[in-house]
């Protein structure tokens, strides 16, 4: 690709879980408003390595490509991130590419995030209705507490939060950020504080609030500006709040 | 014991809906999802839900939203079933603000509804510019509850194959692959909901996400299964062109009174907001003075086109009009529409709040998709059932913006009981069909596996794909002739032939996501001639199909739904009548100012 401007991108390889894991670097003609996932494509559609050598394409996760469905988080040169919103002119070359660590790697680049939803069903995230038919509207909302609650809903579970939390490793069962975010989300709606004690509980619990280190390193990555600091010190004071009301009159 | 049992394909808003409905009525739920169902495409869903609430006491009702949707969709969507549709709008508004949606609220604390497309009235609820996200979430929080509560079985990272089908061709469940482990397994089920969603990919660039293939409507097809209005896909006027994807800018934006306009002097080169407002060409505007920026996509997408191609008025002499937002006060564009002003920011790299937006039209939605019938969203083969983008039931030949939202629930509404119906009333049950039904189908698909992974030859799917995505853009979309429909079925026949030789450049068993791709490919291309074909037969213009050899609406002979058949390895179409019992036709005028 002599003379012509060109992309060079350095993926982590790996073929399935427990296989040894290996680097290869391409290399792509340039064009404007390049993203990661392109580069992806490219490889995908002329699988062959810088040097020269035969490869296989590279498995990741992506879905709607306008950050906002949380599937192609990845490290991008060293910071988690998605992988549709890495404009390729705004990155140093070569662009390196790592699976996110907090989780099982499956192939390459793509992992098994799971585990967040299942912390989703363990702190009952969800607001508990009687049922689909016509009971008619629901609660009145001030227009300031659903200017509160709505940035809170705009969590894409790309699991970024946890890949940065020094806590989450494999010494705690930590739920980190983005999880105890949704619990204060479902304790904030008027329904849903009706079973804020059950969410509570869960959040005392293993994994639970008092994990938190407080290292702050989640609110830097999020994608969403989502104040997951303050959800979690909220979430926090809920907690102490409920365990102190049950010493004293349990 | 005979215990009724229902598969749900798809998790978006249409399929979370139908398994909801499935559980709540106690008959056990199996959901099978691509991706896990929060990350589904209903995810970017923008600007509203459309219900005939009448809040701004302007006189709306749910008859005004049937006569907006039917004169929207050019008078080809049966009537009856849009009707029910917008009579159930206002309490599927309720249920999804008892589940706790984000939407925005008045100072009453009232939900708030903006003006949208295709009407004049405020019908339109909304989250910020994020509401289709906003309601996915949550539905998948109540079918979490489900599933805790041991309900719904969810299969997320699971790719549908085929529907298994016994001797008298009756669905009894379905074949799957694990996109992980690449197995092949069959589901034994009583009926099965297909909630399987766009099929952008068929253009290559669209608004769609990556898993919008239309895959298992095409395989359903071929299977027996009839499509229905295949060649009515609209594009949306305003998405920013991208070359992975086309991001959609929601029609809220020019809801809450974003202006399209283009430099009256051709190729002016200046920067946008230094262009005096007299040298200014608000095309919309002008040409429909009633509903402006707000007319159908259709309309606003062949405006643009006419701008561009014929006028050659394209913003900066490119390919583009301006989408500007710069004269609403900032603290209304981030309370009601940071969600996409944050796209173009971070994709574009300029802020919409100081500077009008360049757009162009992208292919964005299918009217088309799985035929089903008028009142139980049954397909013409027993057991088959289908709801959402992936149905052709509610949109006609246009449909209108934030339709597709109610669209969807009101499909899983519709589709989780009647497949309940038929569940239990059927006289054996899954459990009583022979193991050798399920083993044929499953031995048929491992076999497709076999031979793809095996073959050596030069063909690159992706490449095949991006031709496909091409020819289909420039020929099916806003402008069509026939020359050129019947050059693009050619050429879909000689990549189905060059299909034959790909390579997939991966023959491992884990995780082999070609694998995958290209089996969607073979799928996909078979749809595209389904399209095409369709619309070559179409000799006539009504909402998104727009032929400029017959411009018009020919009621006499198209007032028709198309029915596509798969007969022996080939493509046939049947027409049936319409029903208009609730609006007669009339023509369709957006540009008359009363």
């Amino acid at each position: 690709m002599a003379g012509k401007k060109t992309v060079i991108v350095r993926v982590k390889r790996q073929a399935a879980p427990g296989q040894s894991v290996r680097w290869e670097e391409y290399e792509m003609p340039w064009r404007p408003s390049l993203n990661v996932i392109i580069c992806l494509r490219d490889i995908a559609e002329n699988p062959v390595t810088r040097d020269g050598q035969k490869t296989t394409p590279v498995s990741y996760d992506a879905n709607c490509l306008e950050e906002v469905c949380g599937a192609c988080a990845m490290i991008v040169n060293g910071r988690p991130r998605q992988a549709c919103s890495a404009l390729v002119d705004s990155l140093q070359q070569p662009i390196r590419l790592e699976p996110l660590t907090k989780f099982p790697v499956i192939r390459d680049l793509a992992v098994d995030r799971n585990s967040m939803f299942m912390n989703l069903r363990r702190m009952k995230a969800w607001v508990p209705i009687d049922g689909t038919y016509d009971l008619g509207e629901g609660p009145r909302m001030s227009a300031e507490q659903q200017e509160k609650a709505y940035p809170l809903s705009r969590c894409i579970t790309c699991g970024n939060c946890l890949e940065v939390c020094p806590q989450v490793n494999q010494h705690t069962q930590f739920v980190g950020a983005a999880i105890l975010s949704q619990v204060r989300l479902f304790n904030m709606h008027p329904t849903g504080a009706m079973h804020a004690r059950e969410r509570l509980e869960a959040v005392m619990g293993p994994g639970g609030v008092a994990d938190c280190a407080n290292a702050q390193n989640c609110v830097e990555v999020c994608p969403k500006d989502i104040p997951l600091t303050e959800s979690i010190a909220e979430v926090n004071r809920q907690a102490i709040k409920q365990s102190v009301m049950g010493w004293l009159f349990g | 014991m005979k215990t009724p049992k229902v598969i749900v394909v798809g998790g978006g808003l249409a399929g979370l809906m139908a398994a909801i409905r499935v559980a709540e009525s106690g008959v056990a739920t199996d959901l099978f999802s691509i991706v896990p169902v929060k990350r589904s495409h209903s995810v970017c869903a923008q600007g509203g839900i459309n219900a005939a609430k009448n809040t701004k006491g302007e006189g709306d009702s749910t008859d005004k939203h049937l006569d907006d949707t039917v004169y929207g969709g050019d008078f080809l969507a049966n009537q009856a079933p849009v009707k029910r549709m917008c009579d159930a709008a206002p309490g599927i508004i309720d249920l999804l603000d008892r589940m706790g949606v984000m939407f925005n609220r008045t100072p009453e604390g009232n939900l708030d509804y903006r003006r949208f497309g295709g009407t004049l009235y405020h019908r339109t609820a909304f989250a910020g510019a994020t509401t289709g996200q906003q309601i996915l979430y949550a539905l998948d929080e109540q079918v979490r509850r489900f599933e805790a509560e041991g309900k719904v079985t969810k299969y997320e990272g699971w790719t549908f194959l085929s529907a298994v089908l016994d001797d008298a061709g009756v669905c009894r469940g379905i074949c799957a692959m694990d996109l992980k482990t690449m197995e092949v397994r069959t589901f034994p089920a009583d009926a099965a909901i297909f909630c399987t969603g766009g099929i952008g990919a068929i253009f290559g660039r669209s608004t769609n996400s990556v898993v919008c293939t239309g895959s298992a409507q095409s395989a359903l097809f071929q299977q027996g299964v009839h499509y229905a209005n295949g060649e009515f896909i609209q594009v949306h006027p305003t998405a920013i062109p991208g070359e992975d994807k086309l991001r959609l800018m929601s029609e809220s934006a020019r809801g809450e009174g974003g202006r399209i306009w283009v430099p009256k002097q051709p190729g002016d080169s200046r920067a946008p907001l230094t262009i005096p407002k007299e040298e200014r060409f608000y095309f919309l505007e002008e040409w429909y003075p009633k509903y402006g920026n707000l007319v159908p996509r259709d309309v606003a997408t062949r405006a643009i086109h006419r701008i561009v191609f014929e006028e050659k008025l394209g913003a900066g002499g490119d390919a583009a009009v301006y989408l500007d937002l710069t004269h609403i006060p900032r603290e209304v564009l981030n309370r009601k529409l940071e969600g996409i002003l944050e796209i173009y920011e971070k994709f574009v790299g300029l802020d919409p709040r100081d500077e009008p937006m360049k757009v162009f039209p992208g292919m964005h939605y299918t009217m088309g998709g799985i035929w089903i019938d008028n009142d139980h969203a049954a397909t013409n083969m027993p057991g088959i059932y289908a709801a959402g983008e992936c149905e052709y039931q509610y949109h006609g030949a246009n449909r209108l913006g934030a339709n597709s939202l109610v669209s969807c629930i009101w499909g899983g509404m519709v589709a989780g009981p009647a497949s309940v119906k038929y569940a239990k009333g059927l006289d054996k049950g899954w459990e009583s069909v022979p193991a050798t039904i399920f083993d044929r189908e499953r031995q048929k698909q491992e076999q497709v596996n076999e031979s793809l992974v095996k073959q050596d030859g030069p063909e690159n799917p992706i490449t095949i794909w991006k031709e496909m995505g091409a020819w289909m853009t420039e020929h099916v979309t806003v402008v069509r002739h026939n020359r050129n429909l019947e050059n693009t079925d050619a050429k879909l026949r000689e990549l189905l032939e060059r299909y034959r030789r790909i390579n997939l450049s991966d023959r491992t068993k884990w995780s082999n996501q070609t694998l995958s791709f290209a089996r969607e490919l073979y799928n996909m291309l078979v749809l595209a001639r389904v399209i095409t074909l369709g619309a070559a037969a179409r000799n006539e213009s009504r909402g998104a199909h727009y032929k400029p050899d017959c411009p018009d609406r020919d009621d006499k002979h198209w007032l028709k739904t198309t029915r596509a058949v798969w007969q022996g390895g080939e493509i046939r179409f049947e027409y049936d009548d319409v029903d208009t019992s609730l609006v007669p036709p009339r023509q369709r005028r957006y540009d008359m100012t009363r």
